[in-house]
């Protein structure tokens, strides 16, 4: 059944991003960044990661997302229009794409050819449990900055969107 | 006609090989990397930035899995909380863009050009 989980996600969070990347409007391109990240959140409980799985649907496809919603609606962003300047970036951009593609899949594919496969259960350190302990313990420090960061961001925030403060 | 009729009864017991995984994610920062390229609208861009921010968090958990450490899914839970504090930041920077510019094509924002 792994592998019939597997595809069917990925093949939906593929085919999201594609859309994702071929929608005019930005509101289709934030609901199928959602599909994306729920589709993701499905692997990550396949790949034995429960904990992170539930933070993916929470706080991408939660907060994350409904701010990125908010701010097109806030905006009301129409469709964008299509632009004549990027030649050089249409003319260079593909190839180049395709040959990271194909170089980092050859990569991958050669150095893990000797890699276990993936087996649903048999990795069952992703708890909430195992996760906090850690982050907790050996984690404290850079957890600790993140907090001081996200302070940060909050005043930023508040004072690059607060209008009376000009 | 059910799935179970359509593939040998073998498919349902093949586990997946690491590289799936892998590549899944190479081709979701591929995606990502084209839309932030090729899209003239600003939010769209900084979505594209999220795409790739979630395909990395994928390679961190799927290695977690691969060496039976959780280290990679700390890693991808800081990765989550920075995005977080990016996109509050970001958006808060596109809201102030507008509302001086009031546009959000990315080919108007060129005061640093020439």
């Amino acid at each position: 059944m792994d592998l019939v989980l597997f595809l069917t996600f990925a093949l939906i969070s593929v085919a999201c991003a594609l859309n994702m990347a071929l929608q005019r409007h930005p509101v289709s391109s934030a609901l199928s960044l959602i599909g994306v990240m729920v589709s993701l959140a499905v692997l990550y409980v396949l790949l034995g990661a429960e904990f992170i799985a539930a933070a993916q649907l929470v706080v991408y496809s939660g907060a994350i997302m409904v701010l990125f919603i908010f701010v097109i609606m806030l905006l009301n962003a129409g469709a964008e229009r299509l632009t004549k300047k990027a030649g050089t970036a249409h003319f260079l951009g593909f190839p180049l794409l395709v040959i990271l593609l194909a170089l980092s899949s050859w990569v991958i594919t050669n150095a893990t050819s000797a890699a276990k496969p993936v087996k649903f259960g048999a990795f069952t350190g992703g708890g909430p449990r195992e996760v906090g302990w850690e982050l907790f313990t050996r984690y404290v420090l850079p957890f600790e900055v993140t907090s001081i960061l996200i302070l940060i961001a909050i005043a930023g925030a508040y004072r690059l969107a607060n209008k009376e403060m000009e | 006609m059910s799935l179970y009729d359509l593939f040998p009864p073998e498919f349902f017991k093949l586990s997946v090989p690491l590289a799936g995984y892998l590549i899944l994610s190479a081709i979701l920062f591929t995606i990502g990397v084209a839309t932030f390229l090729f899209r003239r609208n600003v939010i769209t861009v900084f979505m594209a930035i999220e795409l790739m921010l979630n395909a990395v968090n994928l390679t961190f958990v799927t290695f977690s899995n691969h060496f039976g450490k959780v280290d990679g899914q700390i890693f991808s839970f800081f990765v989550m909380v920075v995005a977080a504090a990016e996109a509050a930041v970001g958006l808060a920077i596109i809201l102030m863009v507008f509302r001086n510019r009031a546009t959000l094509q990315i080919d108007d924002f060129d005061t640093l050009k020439n």
